[in-house]
């Protein structure tokens, strides 16, 4: 952090001058520590790339082969190194483009600026070619967007959208420069934004609520604590794990708080949601108090929010005003940043043995294993599941790598099985579930985490929407490693079509190319292992590589992903089968 | 919860966009607007949008969340109709010779509170400032002579309280951007 605000400080009083618009915009990222960002030139933003051109040196461009892949690359260096991912585009088609990427971020709080590159402002309004209304487009999906028509508001406007994107709870910001604004003068300076003044990042703890939910927490003889990523975003991870230590309460986290606390913590109870653990969606509603902490009651969470943990009284750590109350009432609503409000109700309370209520968590977890995990991670059939894959590659990384996931049923098995030992590690669409997240997004989080091992697991289905990043893949040669399970079917679709559709499959069998040669035809190195014998040796093989690695893994077709809350059923009717 | 009538008052920087983006957290979740009005307020520089629904306090609650949410906005607060002093207006465009040609219609205009704004040989213009209800009541009674124009506006509010704004604005101290 103080490397980087050095050099923030040196950029800062390096760079003055008179300049274009666009070199301005250079300026501007380098003086935000921006050393990498993803896009896509066209005739709108063709000045800015000039000065890339110029720049490349010092910063780095890589091109992505569709702009919605620009935002997920920029989305996953944002999960995997915690700093603003930074995208650009042209205008029209370029921006619209970035509409799935903006709005996946937007839902998953994922800090990132996109740029895009406008007509002439003497053209806005004409119906010019390339020119789509961005802003208008992107308001409801981004934390602030603004277009810039004029070079000198440059610095400020981009100083203001680093600010925005990073602080409180972070989001995407888009800012659109017309051509003409990058082709102006203006003199440079440069000012980091310090603040703006109706906007307030992180909401003022109030101390009462501090000691009222420590009371609860003190006098609770069945809590439980669900986690999300505001606990990554916060950098919260220690605080969390000093209070669950300190106070013994059973710790589920959300499909996004994944990897804030080790799988093999003893306090950690797994995942709750539809597809998430049998014992704390069931214990859900037989807690006594309910702790939220840096998360948002997601519908796929909650499950009918009639029944939702109505006998236990909430308390909801969060940095956002409008989550509180928005799905489930809280009895206490304590603000602020968990890293701080972690840390300041860990004095007020008391350490506590809750070994008979944990001994419910691990009683469900022996009927879950015995009646779903056990076959999914050691099939007695022939086909292969998921849950093996999983199993296997958990073996050769020892929790160690960052799993990036796409949307489905692999995204189920993917976050239910793999281990984590570190932060930061799992990187998936959750609120959008966009599928054709994960092979962009693996590009991103290798970049953003270069020494860490980064696998993305990915369907069949999702792999085809962005498959094209094949090429950013060989263009780099960024060693990420792609394991696509194979259905021949858009599993989680087809799941519910047998379930709650009487087996009407209705489009969801895909008849597959050779996925090997395509990936070869990429000149990556690629394998497919339709046999149990082959898989270990060839997961070893890819995480042995030095090089990006395809792995295609044909999975049984019509395995279920169980346990599952079926729509609109309550959290504890979960169901095994 | 029952639905009832909610002025909502939110006071804003002057931004371009943000007129789309705060509407677009009603079009979001389905809320129609029975009205909507953008002014300056009482503080310089600060806009102040007056926006009217009927919904439940549930909704008008988070709605406001939402709004606040937003950077440019500076702080939104709700009232129910009898925390505020509300006014409409309405104008009538009224063929001048109805003056002459039907008596009644001056006797309308005399109990309505009412005033005229213009008139000229072809048409006059009359301006009813009030409440939703003195305003339609206007309108049932001359809408029989027939109406050349009608337009009415949306409701602006001021609240029987104080307005916590003021000491939000000055902790601003220097503005930053």
């Amino acid at each position: 952090m103080e490397t980087q605000t050095q050099t923030i400080e040196k950029e800062t009083k390096e760079t003055t001058g008179h300049m274009t618009g666009a070199e301005a915009v250079i300026h501007c990222l380098l003086s935000e520590g921006v050393d990498l960002i993803y896009g896509y030139p066209g005739g709108a933003i063709m000045p800015v790339y000039d000065e890339l051109y110029k720049f490349q040196d010092r910063l780095q461009h890589i091109l992505t082969r569709h702009e919605q892949g620009a935002t997920h690359a920029a989305q996953g260096y944002a999960r995997t190194s915690g700093k603003v991912g930074v995208a650009i585009a042209t205008s029209g088609p370029g921006a619209t483009n970035f509409v799935t990427g903006i709005a996946d971020a937007q839902i998953d709080s994922t800090p990132m600026v996109c740029i895009t590159g406008q007509v002439g402002s003497h053209l806005l309004g004409s119906d010019a070619f390339q020119e789509t209304d961005i802003i208008g487009i992107s308001t409801p999906i981004t934390k602030w967007n603004h277009q810039v028509t004029k070079a000198e508001d440059i610095p400020s406007v981009l100083a203001k959208a680093f600010y925005i994107a990073r602080s409180g709870r972070p989001g995407p910001v888009l800012i659109d420069i017309t051509k003409d604004a990058q082709f102006g003068e203006l003199d440079f300076k440069y000012e980091k934004c310090k603040g703006v003044r109706s906007y307030k990042p992180v909401p003022e703890t109030d101390p009462e609520t501090l000691e009222q939910a420590a009371s609860l927490i003190n006098s609770a003889k069945k809590p439980m604590i669900v986690f999300g990523q505001g606990v990554i975003l916060g950098e919260a991870e220690e605080e969390l794990k000093n209070f669950i230590e300190k106070t013994n309460i059973p710790s589920a986290w959300t499909i996004l708080g994944l990897s804030a606390l080790p799988t093999a913590h003893p306090l950690n109870v797994g995942m709750v949601g539809m597809h998430g653990n049998y014992g704390p969606n069931k214990l859900t509603n037989e807690c006594d108090l309910l702790l939220a902490i840096g998360m948002r009651f997601d519908d796929r969470v909650t499950g009918n929010l009639e029944t939702y943990a109505k006998q236990a009284k909430v308390i909801h750590f969060e940095i956002d005003p409008a989550e509180v109350n928005k799905n489930v009432k809280a009895d206490v609503a304590v603000m602020g940043d968990v890293k701080s409000t972690l840390a300041e109700i860990l004095p007020m309370v008391t350490s506590n043995n809750h070994e008979a209520w944990l001994q419910e968590f691990k009683d469900f977890d022996t009927i879950e294993y015995d009646k779903v995990i056990k076959e999914e991670l050691y099939p007695s059939k022939e086909g292969l599941s998921m849950g093996e894959v999983l199993r296997g590659i958990n073996e050769e990384t020892k929790g160690d790598a960052v799993i990036v996931s796409d949307v489905g049923q692999h995204q189920m098995i993917a976050c239910r099985y793999a281990e984590f030992v570190k932060s930061k590690s799992n990187v998936t669409s959750g609120g959008l579930g966009t599928m054709g997240f994960a092979l962009p997004a693996a590009i991103g989080a290798k970049m953003g985490a270069p020494e860490r091992e980064v696998v993305a697991i990915i369907g069949d289905g999702g792999y085809q929407m962005t498959i094209q990043e094949l090429g950013t893949i060989f263009q780099t040669r960024v060693p990420v490693k792609i394991v696509v399970l194979n259905n021949d079917f858009l599993g989680m679709v087809r799941q519910w079509q047998q379930l709650f559709f009487d087996k009407r499959y209705a489009s969801t069998e895909m008849v597959n190319p050779d996925f090997v040669t395509i990936a070869k035809g990429y000149h990556i190195a690629a394998k497919r292992v339709t046999k149990r014998e082959e898989l270990q040796s060839a997961i070893q093989e890819m995480i042995a590589s030095k090089e990006p690695y395809f792995l295609e893994v044909c999975v049984e077709k019509e395995n279920n992903v169980f346990p599952m809350i079926p729509t609109g059923a309550s959290v504890s009717d979960i169901r095994l089968s | 919860m029952e639905r009832e009538c909610y002025t909502i008052s939110v006071y804003t920087e002057n931004n371009i966009g943000l007129l789309n983006r705060i509407s677009a957290i009603f079009l979001k979740r389905h809320i129609n607007l029975d009205s909507m009005t953008a002014s300056v307020s009482e503080i310089k520089d600060v806009f102040r949008f007056t926006i009217v629904v009927k919904i439940t306090e549930e909704q008008v609650k988070k709605l406001v969340g939402q709004i606040e949410k937003q950077i440019e906005v500076i702080k939104a607060f709700y009232h129910k109709d009898d925390e505020t002093i509300y006014q409409e207006t309405a104008l009538f465009k009224v063929a001048s010779k109805l003056l002459f040609e039907e008596r009644q219609i001056q006797n309308v205009i005399k109990e309505s509170n009412s005033n005229i704004v213009t008139v000229t040989p072809e048409f006059f213009v009359l301006e009813k400032t009030g409440r939703r209800k003195e305003v339609e009541e206007l309108y049932d009674k001359l809408e029989p002579y027939g109406l050349m124009q009608f337009v009415r506006s949306g409701r602006i509010a001021v609240t029987k309280e104080k307005m916590h704004i003021s000491k939000i604005i000055e902790s601003f101290g220097v503005e930053t951007v």
